[in-house]
């Protein structure tokens, strides 16, 4: 036990590996939450561009270069998307930039079918029935699909994000120090494998487990909110 | 009121109506009644655009409602359409889904809106539900609610659905007496239903709905009591 802990502050602290950790778990919150915003913005775009065109065929052209993003976007892994970013189409943003915004496209590619299904959950005699009172297609949308729509979409975007978090552990591959590569970092400092790999782990289960439980808790308000 | 000039509309390659031509006026309450597959709801709703006709004319208080250049929504605001799934919003309390389209469209003040919706909720019996939300309603509770849901736009017109078909028995009456007295105040009606007694009691007018043609128009009277074609005796036969 005792050389346990010798070892642990060897590793950790002697070393100034701590810093690396704090280092990067403070990069993975911020290419999560910054790659979360940026999808849930693209998201809700393709998926009320792609609402409206149905209709309108003024709009079809823009849902086809819709579709074409996602479809792109969905069949390239995103370690390949990362260092295209990297490499050849943001060479001179900063790393941090690189890896939110690569994030951030590639989960808007699964967040528009997300808020798309939602969209769809929703009966379709309720924009008939908002359509007949004399309300326009946004206007109904608005004020009466999307308030139900959303019981549906933010449990979903609750899932996308825990697999977010799991899925930027790759953004070590373009120079940044997350939370992953810090582990790693410490690793070929200190030839101690097993104690940081160990940690990150812990850190990703914590955050993980913590993030279910607190969809958890939204889910089921959002349930008896259900005034279905 | 409503003039519907050469209206075709297929679903697919399946016609649906086949070169319907009839005129509402001012004041009718028209039954529609058929087998069902005969075209009475794409009727009706051809009639508000909700569905839209592959050919023809709606004629709607002078204005074509399928030119491309109408405005739609405002000529909607002015037919008042109740569906057979009620189709209340249930994000919505009652007095919210009945203050809601006024507010919004015609810019009626809050007050104003919900003063009328409870008065009218009295009218239908409901005065004291307007805080509650749709699911705690039954099926006629939720129709009545649609019914003066529709009634708070004073529309001109109003359309119903088959709106007792997906009612309780018990519930039918209710819906039904409702629906009365609007044709008693002079509401100009179009109601697609199976309730052959309303149609005789209430109704002045009958269209008799067959593969996609008025097979036969006429009072009451003359469609219960004296009717022409084979296919409308057949179908009494089947419904009285």
């Amino acid at each position: 036990m005792n050389a346990w802990l010798l070892k642990l502050n060897e590793t950790f602290i002697e070393s100034g590996g701590y810093r690396y950790i704090i280092d990067g778990f403070k990069n993975t919150i911020i290419i999560t939450l910054g790659a979360l915003l940026i999808g849930v913005v693209i998201g809700s775009l393709i998926a009320i561009i792609k609402y409206f065109a149905e209709e309108s065929p003024k709009l079809k052209p823009l849902a086809w270069l819709c579709d074409l993003y996602t479809t792109v976007i969905r069949g390239i892994p995103i370690t390949v998307l990362l260092l295209i970013f990297y490499l050849i189409i943001l060479v001179t943003a900063s790393d941090l930039t690189v890896a939110i915004l690569s994030f951030g496209i590639n989960s808007g590619a699964y967040m528009a079918e997300l808020i798309r299904s939602g969209i769809n959950a929703v009966d379709k005699g309720q924009m008939e029935a908002g359509r007949s009172l004399g309300m326009s297609r946004a206007q109904a949308m608005r004020k009466v699909i999307f308030p139900q729509a959303i019981r549906y979409i933010l449990p979903a975007i609750g899932n996308e994000l825990i697999a977010l978090l799991k899925e930027t552990s790759v953004a070590g591959y373009v120079a940044i120090v997350d939370l992953t590569r810090a582990g790693n970092l410490i690793r070929t400092n200190t030839h101690d494998a097993i104690n940081p790999l160990a940690l990150v782990a812990l850190i990703y289960l914590t955050l993980v487990v913590l993030l279910t439980r607190l969809l958890g808790k939204v889910e089921r308000k959002l349930a008896k909110s259900d005034k279905g | 009121m409503i003039k519907v000039e050469h209206l075709s509309k297929n679903f697919q390659d399946l016609p649906v109506l086949k070169d319907v031509s009839v005129t509402i006026n001012k004041g009718d309450v028209v039954c529609v009644i058929g087998p069902s597959g005969s075209g009475k709801s794409t009727f009706l709703r051809c009639l508000n655009m909700l569905e839209k006709p592959n050919s023809g004319k709606i004629i709607f208080d002078g204005v074509d409602l399928t030119a491309k250049k109408t405005n739609l929504n405002l000529h909607r605001q002015k037919m008042g359409m109740v569906f057979q799934q009620f189709n209340l919003f249930p994000n919505m309390t009652v007095l919210e889904n009945l203050t809601c389209a006024p507010m919004m469209l015609k810019k009626v003040p809050k007050a104003e809106a919900e003063a009328k919706a409870i008065e009218l909720l009295g009218r239908v019996d409901l005065a004291d539900r307007a805080d509650t939300y749709p699911n705690k309603l039954s099926g006629g509770q939720k129709q009545r609610v649609a019914i003066v849901r529709a009634l708070m736009m004073e529309p001109d017109v109003m359309l119903f659905d088959e709106p007792t078909s997906a009612l309780d028995p018990e519930m039918v009456g209710e819906v039904l007496d409702v629906m009365k007295s609007l044709a008693q105040k002079g509401m100009t009606m179009v109601v697609v239903t199976h309730e052959m007694a309303f149609a005789r009691e209430v109704s002045n007018r009958v269209l008799f709905l067959d593969g996609g043609v008025i097979a036969e128009d006429g009072t009451p009277e003359e469609i219960f009591g004296n009717p022409q074609c084979e296919r409308l005796k057949t179908f009494l036969a089947k419904v009285l």
